[in-house]
């Protein structure tokens, strides 16, 4: 590459040079705006956990002060410890419920790149038309079906629906067709391994890196999720850590003693998430997704 | 797609066997159709949930908007409130209630102004990480895409918490200037406020998308556009933004249909405003009817109506971007 560059030396005359590190300054400045402005409110967040309910309101928006360890005793105690049952709930759903929905959207998507059988075409055509269905819609049918075999309100009604996820099975499916190759599977058959010993030490860790993706956005999708809990649950020991935080605004909108509850409850929340993202960044393959459309 | 897929029976033939392919032996044509049935237990599992949390709830709730309460026809004046199947009422009444229509409009606005600010912006931050020289870019890319991390709700709280007038820091120092509060949830500025949750929260998702996308176009073309005297703008527009386009049609569908969707983020706003009221969006009215009027047939109909329409402009952009991109370099 570098040849090509030397070969015509002529062709790059001086007065390139100035507007394009111009142009270098200009777009890194943006960027820092952008991350900046990306960060606010994050750094607010943790600032004003710091605030008693009188700094709160008196004191400038990023000026720290003095009421840490009262606020997060309070968020600690409120409800007898339910706000960290909250956590331990998101972390449930989202966990096993992400889980559970890569395991399946990856035997799915191997299924379907790997395996010729009859309306294949047709299960694909129905997982396509899924990924354009508003999953938030369902949620009342859901809901309603759920309530018939005595199933609403509990840990189920959130678990199981969070498992149907038709774009990691789409994504899975791409990512098999990609990382799988045949002749590896070939070559495991005449060696005698069983299909289902294939896929769990031969085709899984191949696929891998594309099941982190789906894992991940999976995980976000569960955690973030605020309407299916809410139309779900009624009992606030299930709730999952946004929903109780929503409640807490929902009662303490005329009672603003308990913001500073929600603002150290919503620091806390955050933190997690973006620890898990900052260490899972690495094996994050976003390719995946943009390389999807090309299907 | 599917054009590099072979069965895999096929994929290793023996050497020296390239005789048999017209006729498989029948052993292979056994092991065939054992792969067909592996691999349909493979699918099977996902397609149990596929079909009992998404196509059986989708039927449910189409059966649902045809029911609802109509008077026994025998009983004249005295006829008793049957349920039972009532046609299109539902959907007449869903389509000439005035909140319903009301709050698609807000989704609407809302959504022409969120949508291209996310996607636009999402494309210039990935244009300028993707621009030679520039500096900072993996402080930028992490920081830009960590929003992605947060809930909508808890985004939601976050931002509302500094619109609120007592506080948020704008109005802070629009005070201490000896000016007035600014009022973030009066109905104009309310959209932007609510759009400008929606640009947190997503630009960086759709940035590295389109970034990634980026990436993977050979660099030769740049090389060589370059030596032609193009400057970095030109190129952006007449090369990375047109390879880019896919996954431009990819983020603006997705940003389209979670605008339809729009529910946590004026929910979480509610009690921090009086400007917006319990049916404010599509969503909201739906939950209501369903769980507060009781009136089951009748969200279950503005659901219907609702996925619909965002199915068709769904398939409205996908048909005519495809088109455009696809159409254009084939």
């Amino acid at each position: 590459m570098t040849a090509t560059i030397a070969a015509p030396p002529h062709r790059v005359s001086p007065k390139q040079t100035p507007p394009k590190r111009r142009t270098a300054k200009l777009a890194s400045l943006i960027l820092v705006i952008g991350a900046v402005y990306c960060l606010v409110p994050i750094a607010w967040v943790l600032v004003a956990s710091s605030k008693s309910p009188r700094e709160l309101f008196s004191t400038f928006s990023f000026a720290p002060g003095s009421g840490l360890w009262d606020n997060l005793a309070a968020i600690t105690s409120y409800g007898g410890g339910q706000f960290w049952q909250w956590g331990l709930n998101s972390l449930l759903y989202a966990g096993v419920g992400a889980l559970a929905s890569t395991l399946l959207s990856a035997m799915a998507g191997y299924g379907l790149a790997k395996f010729a059988f009859r309306g294949r075409e047709f299960v694909f055509g129905l997982v396509l038309a899924g990924v354009l269905v508003p999953g938030i819609v369902l949620a009342i049918p859901q809901y309603l079906l759920l309530a018939n075999v005595g199933l609403a309100g509990s840990y189920w009604s959130v678990l199981l629906p969070s498992v149907i996820n038709p774009f990691g099975i789409f994504l899975c499916r791409v990512f098999a067709q990609s990382a799988v190759p045949n002749e590896t599977l070939e070559a495991a058959r005449i060696d005698g391994g069983g299909e289902i010993r294939i896929f769990a030490t031969i085709v899984l860790p191949m696929m891998m890196q594309g099941l982190v993706t789906v894992f991940l956005l999976q995980f976000v999708g569960i955690w973030n999720n605020f309407l299916l809990p809410f139309i779900m649950l009624s009992d606030q020991d299930m709730y999952p850590i946004t929903l109780g935080l929503y409640s807490f605004l929902a009662k303490g909108a005329g009672d603003s003693d308990l913001y500073p509850l929600i603002i150290v409850g919503s620091a806390i929340s955050v933190l997690p998430l973006i620890a898990l993202l900052l260490v899972l960044q690495r094996f994050w393959r976003a390719d995946l997704l943009a390389g999807g459309l090309k299907g | 797609m599917s054009v590099d897929q072979k069965a895999p029976g096929r994929a290793v033939a023996p050497p020296g066997a390239s005789t048999s392919r017209n006729a498989p032996p029948p052993a292979r044509r056994r092991s065939r159709r054992v792969g067909s049935l592996v691999g349909m237990g493979f699918v099977a599992p996902a397609m149990l949930f596929f079909l009992a949390f998404l196509l059986v709830p989708i039927g449910y709730a189409i059966f649902l908007s045809f029911r609802g309460l109509r008077v026994d026809g025998a009983g004249g004046a005295f006829g008793r409130r049957v349920e039972g199947f009532v046609g299109f009422a539902n959907y007449t009444a869903a389509l000439t209630d005035a909140e319903f229509v009301a709050g698609l409009g807000r989704v609407l606005m809302y959504g022409l102004i969120a949508v291209p600010s996310v996607l636009g912006l999402a494309l210039l931050f990935a244009l300028l990480l993707d621009t030679p020289r520039v500096r900072f870019t993996a402080f930028a890319r992490t920081a830009i895409f960590l929003p992605y991390a947060v809930p909508g709700v808890i985004a939601s709280l976050l931002w509302g918490f500094l619109y609120l007038p007592s506080t948020s820091p704008v109005s802070f120092i629009a005070r201490e200037l000896g000016g007035s509060s600014f009022d973030f949830f009066s109905p104009p500025v309310l959209y932007f406020a609510l759009a400008n949750i929606a640009l947190w929260s997503g630009v960086g998702f759709n940035m590295i998308i389109i970034y990634t996308s980026l990436r993977s176009i050979p660099t030769e073309l740049y090389e060589a556009a370059r030596l032609d005297g193009a400057g970095e703008w030109a190129i952006a527009w007449r090369i990375k933004i047109p390879l880019v386009a896919p996954a431009l049609v990819l983020t603006g569908l997705f940003s389209v249909i979670g605008t339809f969707q729009l529910y946590s983020e004026p929910a979480t706003l509610r009690p921090l405003t009086s400007t917006i009221s319990s049916t404010w969006v599509p969503l909201m009215k739906i939950y209501q009817e369903a769980f507060v009027n009781d009136n089951l047939g009748g969200a279950a109909a503005a659901s219907v109506v609702l996925s619909v329409g965002t199915l068709v402009i769904s398939l409205v952009i996908l048909r005519f971007f495809q088109r455009r991109t696809f159409g254009a370099d084939s």
